[in-house]
C-alpha cells in the first residue's frame, strides 16, 4: 500500500485539492472523484480516445496518466468546452451534421477536435482524418464526423472574421 | 485496470533521480511520457514499486542542430519531432517515422528517450536510430557515457543501460542522401508487422553508401549491414534490390504472434524493405 499524495489540479478553471494514491488513473479521478463524467472510459488501453482531455494545452488520453503525474496540471474536459446553453461551434456542428449516433465517443472526439482546429484552423479532409486518428467511433463510419469538423472550422473562421 | 501500488517521485534534477535509483535498485524505474510503461503497469506485466517521473528534471528537452550532428533530449515528444521544421529539413526521416507512430494524443506524451530506452522490439525509434548510427548518452552514479545505438540492444527489454543509469539524449550524425521509413501495421496505433529505415547516398547513378535497419522482426532492432552493403556500388536495380532483401532475410529472426506467422512476416519484411529502398533511392 503506497501512501496517499496531496494533489492539486485545475479542472475546467476550478481548483481541486484531494488526497489520492499515485496509481489512480486520471480518468477515474475525473469521473469518480470529481464527478466530471464527460470523458468516458472506452478501451482503457490508450487506443479509443473516449477519455481524451486537454492537459497543458495538449490532447491526452486520461486513461494513460496517473493522477500523480497530473499533480499541478491544468485540465480541460468537454464540460469546460461548452454546455447545453452555450454550445461550442463543434458541438453545434456535430448535432447538425449527425456527427454522432450513440454518442459514447463524442466528448473525446470534440475535445480532441478543439485542439485540432487550434493547431490547424482550416484542415483538409485528410488532415482531419489524420488528426483525429486517436479517436475511434463504431457508429458513424467517420464521414459525418469529418463533415461536422469541416462545418465547425468554417463557422469558427467566419465568426473570427466577423469579429475582426 | 488498476496497477499495483507504487511510491511516486518527481525529482527536479538528475542528481535526485540517480540517488533514488541507487537507493531502490531495480525496484525503481524512471518514466518519461509513460506510454510504454503505464500500459504494462496497468496489465501488471511491469511491477514498479518506485516510479520516478522525469517531467520536472531540467536539461532533458530540446532539439539542437549543429554542424557536428543533431542532439535530441530524451524528453522530446514525437509531436515535437513532427513540429520541428529545422529538424525535418536536417533529418526528414525522423518526421516520416514519427508520423507513423501511434496517434496524436499518444505522440503528445510519448518521447524519443522512452521509445529508445524501453527496449521494446515493437518500438520504431530503436531501428531508426541504428539506421542513422545514433549515439545514446547515459548518466549514472559513475558519470556520463555514450553507447552507439547499434550496440545498445541485447534482447527484448534488455539493453546496455544499467539499472542506475538514465538515458538523457540521442545524438545523430547529420544524415546524407535519400531516406525512407516504411511501416506495415494493421491499424493506427499498432506496432509494425515489419518496418524498414533506409538512408542511401547516390553519386551519379551509383549507390555509394546505404544504411538499413528493420523493426519488430527480432527481439531487438536489426541493423543489417549486409543489406546495405548489397546496394553499394550498384545502380539499385532489381538484382541489387533482391540481393539486399536476401541479405536482410538472413539477419532477421521474426517469431509468430497475432501479427502473423513467421513466413508472412518474412514476406512483409521483404516487401517493406523493397519499398523503402526504392523510395529512398528516388529521393537520393
Amino acid at each position: 500500500m503506497s501512501r496517499k499524495m496531496h494533489i492539486t489540479m485545475t479542472v475546467n478553471g476550478k481548483e481541486e485539492e484531494f488526497l489520492a494514491e499515485p496509481r489512480e488513473l486520471l480518468i477515474y479521478t475525473l469521473r469518480e472523484r470529481l464527478n466530471i463524467t464527460g470523458p468516458h472510459i472506452g478501451c482503457e488501453t490508450s487506443h479509443c480516445g473516449a477519455c481524451t482531455v486537454t492537459i497543458g494545452g495538449k490532447s491526452v488520453k486520461a486513461c494513460t496518466m496517473f493522477v500523480a503525474q497530473a499533480d499541478g496540471a491544468d485540465i480541460t474536459t468537454i464540460e469546460g468546452i461548452g454546455g447545453p446553453d452555450d454550445l461550442h461551434p463543434l458541438q453545434t456542428a456535430f448535432k447538425e451534421h449527425h456527427g454522432l449516433q450513440c454518442g459514447y465517443c463524442t466528448p473525446g472526439m470534440i475535445t480532441r477536435a478543439t485542439k485540432l482546429l487550434e493547431e490547424n484552423p482550416n484542415p483538409t479532409e485528410e488532415e482531419i482524418r489524420f488528426g483525429m486518428a486517436g479517436n475511434l467511433c463504431r457508429c458513424t463510419g467517420y464521414q459525418n464526423i469529418v463533415k461536422s469538423i469541416q462545418a465547425a472550422a468554417a463557422e469558427m473562421a467566419a465568426a473570427k472574421e466577423a469579429a475582426e | 485496470m488498476i496497477p499495483a501500488a507504487f511510491a511516486y517521485y518527481r525529482p527536479t534534477d538528475m542528481a535526485g533521480v540517480i540517488s533514488l535509483l541507487q537507493e531502490h535498485g531495480d525496484d525503481a524505474r524512471v518514466m518519461a511520457g509513460g506510454h510504454s510503461l503505464i500500459p504494462m503497469m496497468k496489465l501488471r506485466m511491469a511491477d514498479v514499486p518506485h516510479l520516478i517521473d522525469l517531467q520536472a528534471v531540467g536539461g532533458l528537452s530540446g532539439i539542437a542542430i549543429g554542424s557536428g550532428g543533431i542532439r535530441i533530449g530524451a524528453m522530446v515528444t514525437q509531436s515535437e519531432i513532427i513540429a520541428d521544421d529545422a529538424l525535418s529539413t536536417a533529418a526528414p526521416i525522423l518526421r516520416e517515422a514519427a508520423l507513423q507512430i501511434a496517434d496524436p494524443q499518444v505522440r503528445n506524451m510519448g518521447t524519443v528517450g522512452g521509445n529508445v530506452a524501453n527496449g521494446d522490439p515493437g518500438n520504431d525509434m530503436p531501428g531508426l536510430m541504428q539506421c542513422l548510427d545514433a549515439t545514446f548518452s547515459l548518466i549514472g552514479p559513475d558519470g556520463v557515457r555514450d553507447v552507439p545505438a547499434r550496440d545498445f540492444y541485447e534482447a527484448a527489454y534488455m539493453t546496455a543501460r544499467g539499472d542506475e543509469e538514465v538515458l538523457t539524449a540521442v545524438t545523430i550524425p547529420l544524415p546524407a542522401g535519400g531516406y525512407a521509413y516504411e511501416k506495415q501495421k494493421r491499424k493506427i496505433g499498432d506496432y509494425a508487422t515489419a518496418a524498414a529505415a533506409v538512408q542511401i547516398v547516390k553519386d551519379g547513378d551509383i549507390c555509394t553508401a546505404a544504411s538499413i535497419a528493420m523493426t519488430n522482426l527480432s527481439d531487438t532492432p536489426i541493423f543489417s549491414e549486409a543489406a546495405g552493403a548489397a546496394l553499394i556500388g550498384t545502380s539499385v536495380d532489381d538484382a541489387a534490390l533482391q540481393a539486399a532483401t536476401d541479405a536482410m532475410q538472413g539477419d532477421i529472426d521474426p517469431s509468430e504472434d497475432n501479427r502473423g506467422p513467421v513466413a508472412f512476416k518474412k514476406h512483409v519484411a521483404g516487401v517493406i524493405l523493397r519499398r523503402a529502398i526504392a523510395r529512398a533511392w528516388s529521393r537520393a
